[in-house]
């Protein structure tokens, strides 16, 4: 059965995608911020057909703590097959823009903290020789858009980083896989005035996931139709870009 | 923010709570010192999980324990029945009690004591529901069941999240031997046959029927009754898991609104020609026919619909259901299609709808006419000793709901008790007279 390191296994992105490999009888580790969250989604995950479910509490910016809780999870699986890092946060952007240490903040939560912990899994994996590191990145990466262009550089961070890890990988029979969602009805956008329709469920995201896993995809869009609206939004002229309020 | 039911009518603007943790739910609890009402899937028609503050439970959805031996699952209020049966029907579990759709939740299930097509032999949702942890204010939170604060389990199986918010349950799950229904289709000409195909094959372990809701005269209430039971083992008909548009009982009403007469014509008299027909499907397209079509409630329009239910005692069944019928029929406003139901025995729950008898659901297009005729039809239906379904309602009135729901004082009282009046109020239970 596969081995499966999450980080973030709260976020509803996660916890989907726990769920399905639960359902595959996959033994799982999971990291989190809120020890009553893992205890929930582990009980869950035990009944739903997971092998062996262990939790360990991590807050992503506490870096000093990285290494050793990555350490204590190898040992305590003797093996990755897939890790998938899916924690982030939202930002408030005209926060960020009033208070630049506020933006700081969001740099460092969604792009230093997942360099620190992508750098010392990428050393495990090599040394391995296999498996797949799935990461959670966005569409909100492939362009700067004035809505959210601190989260936007974050991601763009995440996204740029995994593309060279990916190619150093490759040889290694490591397999990077960079997930970009659109939309998603997560908690992340609770309140949030979105179009129904483009909404889409944590479920369809995560089934997308495990699919892209094991087909060993590269960059995943999803739900699909991000792959089109991006390509269009990558190839307009900055000159335009900038007239727009995206 | 604006939310509504799966009617789309009403609408009200509303707080909505979203706990991911049960101590996330005693916070949301506390928030609302003026009173709240749960919210699970929203698949009640009307306002019955509707209030100026709403908790949903859609991330309290964890399920707690399995025991393989007994099939005894328990979990949070917050699982959906399409959960659990992703999760347990491919180990051989089925759900004891299933409504026509299986994206409702565990809590919304027990609140409305919902009943499927096997009510006339395995009763209600609540009769296999173990026990059930019910949150009553922050902090505070009672188990019950048949054994433990019985009178506060009476009550909150059907109680409309009235007697607070059920946190988890136990549901016994039944062991099935395939995926697969055996399914037999029967055709009545009209109404008086339509009921008593019920009483014939009342052995069936599920029962239903499509009745017609426009053709009077002759053919009133004709129908194609539909029973079915698990099959024990073996292969379905090539298709049949997929099979939607082909055959007009897997359509809505609305659409069947559409296609008017000609396509029950078609079924009716060409499709089937037989008396019965024998077939082997899966249990998605024998239980969840609409599920197929998602956002079907939109098809009425931004006015939204209503789903009048009804049940009317089995003594003086017939001459009740002849004339409320026909009273259906002579308004041409009602869907085309209507399901129709005999139930068994009721159960002790206060405000559990069935009662043995027939009972009849079918939509309406909301709009100002429309109101009149529901009245008209709630004098007849009180008339004959019987009651409105509440998680179908948006519009009874006070009166209506305590003639047909006698045991409201009994229901208050408990509320009473245990503190839950004043702390859990829908814009239903205002109106209704239970604040
Ligand atoms: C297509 C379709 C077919 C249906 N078929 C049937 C059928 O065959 N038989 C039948 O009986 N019903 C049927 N229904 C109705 C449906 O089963 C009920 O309305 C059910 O209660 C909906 O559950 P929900 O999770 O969507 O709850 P909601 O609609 O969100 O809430 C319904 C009620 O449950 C309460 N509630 C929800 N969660 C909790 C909780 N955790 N604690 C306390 N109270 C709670 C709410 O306050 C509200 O009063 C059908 C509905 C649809 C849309
Ligand atoms: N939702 C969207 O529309 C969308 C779109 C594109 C990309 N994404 C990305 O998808 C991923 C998952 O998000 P989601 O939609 O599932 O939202 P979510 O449910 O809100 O999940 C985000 C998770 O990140 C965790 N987290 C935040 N800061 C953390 C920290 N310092 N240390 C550890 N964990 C931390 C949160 O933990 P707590 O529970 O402890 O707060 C939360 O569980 C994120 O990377 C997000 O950027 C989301």
């Amino acid at each position: 059965m596969q081995n499966i390191l999450i980080i973030g296994a709260a976020s509803a992105i996660a916890e989907a995608t726990a769920r399905l490999f639960a359902a595959q009888g996959a033994n799982m580790f999971l990291m989190a911020r809120s020890q009553e969250r893992l205890s929930g989604i582990a009980g869950d995950l035990k009944v739903r057909g997971a092998g062996s479910v262990r939790t360990a509490s991590l807050d992503a910016n506490d870096i000093d703590a990285h290494q050793a809780a990555l350490d204590a999870a190898y040992t305590s699986m003797g093996r990755f097959d897939v890790v998938l890092v899916a924690y982030g946060t939202l930002g408030d952007q005209k926060k960020c823009e009033a208070d630049p240490d506020e933006a700081l903040r969001e740099l460092q939560t969604n792009a230093m903290s997942t360099v620190s912990l992508l750098s010392r899994l990428a050393n495990i994996m090599e040394r391995q020789g296999s498996g797949t590191l799935a990461v959670i990145s966005s569409v909100a990466g492939d362009r700067g858009r004035p809505a959210n262009y601190v989260y936007g550089a974050s991601k763009a961070a995440v996204t740029a980083f995994c593309e060279g890890l990916r190619s150093r990988l490759y040889r290694k029979g490591v397999h990077v896989l960079t997930v970009k969602p659109g939309m998603v009805d997560s908690p992340m956008t609770e309140g949030m005035e979105l179009p129904a329709a483009l909404l889409a469920k944590p479920e369809e995201v995560a089934r997308d996931i495990v699919e892209a896993i094991r087909r060993k995809q590269d960059v995943l869009y999803t739900p699909w139709y991000w792959r089109f609206v991006m390509m269009g939004i990558i190839h307009l002229p900055v000159k335009v870009f900038k007239r727009l309020s995206l | 923010m604006k939310i509504s039911g799966w009617g789309r009518y009403p609408v009200v603007d509303a707080q909505v709570a979203y706990p991911k943790t049960p101590g996330g739910l005693d916070d949301a609890l506390r928030a609302c010192p003026e009173g709240a009402i749960a919210r699970g899937l929203g698949r009640s028609y009307g306002d019955s999980s509707l209030g100026g503050n709403m908790i949903s439970t859609r991330w309290l959805d964890h399920m707690l324990a399995f025991d393989e031996e007994t099939g005894l699952l328990h979990c949070e209020a917050g699982v959906t029945l399409n959960g659990i049966l992703e999760v347990f029907a491919p180990r051989g579990w089925f759900l004891p009690v299933t409504p026509g759709t299986r994206f409702v939740t565990v809590g919304g299930a027990i609140a409305s004591d919902v009943h499927g097509k096997n009510h006339h032999v395995a009763g209600c949702f609540c009769d296999h529901v173990g026990f059930i942890d019910l949150a009553l204010e922050p902090g505070r939170t009672l188990r019950c069941s048949p054994h433990e604060n019985p009178e506060l389990f009476r009550a909150t199986c059907g109680g409309m999240g009235l007697t607070g918010i059920i946190r988890s349950a136990s549901i016994r799950l039944k062991p099935v031997g395939s995926l697969l229904i055996d399914q037999v289709t029967y055709k009545s000409p009209n109404l008086r046959e339509s009921l008593e195909l019920f009483a014939l094959h009342e052995s069936s372990p599920y029962s239903v029927a499509w009745i017609d809701c426009i053709s009077g005269g002759e053919s009133l209430g004709r129908s194609l009754l539909m029973t079915g039971d698990h099959a024990p083992e073996g292969e379905p008909e090539k298709g049949s898991r997929t099979s939607r548009i082909d055959l007009p009982v897997d359509l809505p009403s609305a659409l069947l609104n559409r296609y008017s007469i000609k396509a029950f014509n078609t079924l009716y008299y060409h499709r089937i020609r037989a008396k019965s027909v024998v077939s082997r499907l899966y249990y998605e397209p024998f239980f969840y026919p609409l599920d197929s079509i998602g956002g079907w409630n939109r098809m009425y329009g931004s006015n939204g619909f209503t789903q009048y239910q009804f049940v009317v005692p089995k003594e003086g069944g017939y001459p009740a259901m002849d004339a409320i019928l026909k009273e259906i029929v002579a308004s041409g406003r009602g869907s085309f299609l209507a399901v129709l139901k005999a139930f068994g025995r009721r159960n002790a729950n206060l405000l559990s709808f069935p009662v043995e008898g027939f009972t009849l659901a079918l939509d309406f297009k909301v709009e100002k006419e429309l109101f009149p005729l529901l009245d008209r039809l709630d004098a007849m239906v009180l008339g004959y000793g019987g009651r409105l379904y509440l998680t179908k309602d948006s519009r009874m009135s006070a009166e209506s709901f305590r003639r047909g729901y006698p045991d409201w004082e009994r229901f208050q009282a408990v509320r009473e008790a245990y503190g839950a009046k004043g702390r859990f109020i829908s814009q239903q239970s205002k109106r209704v007279g239970l604040d």
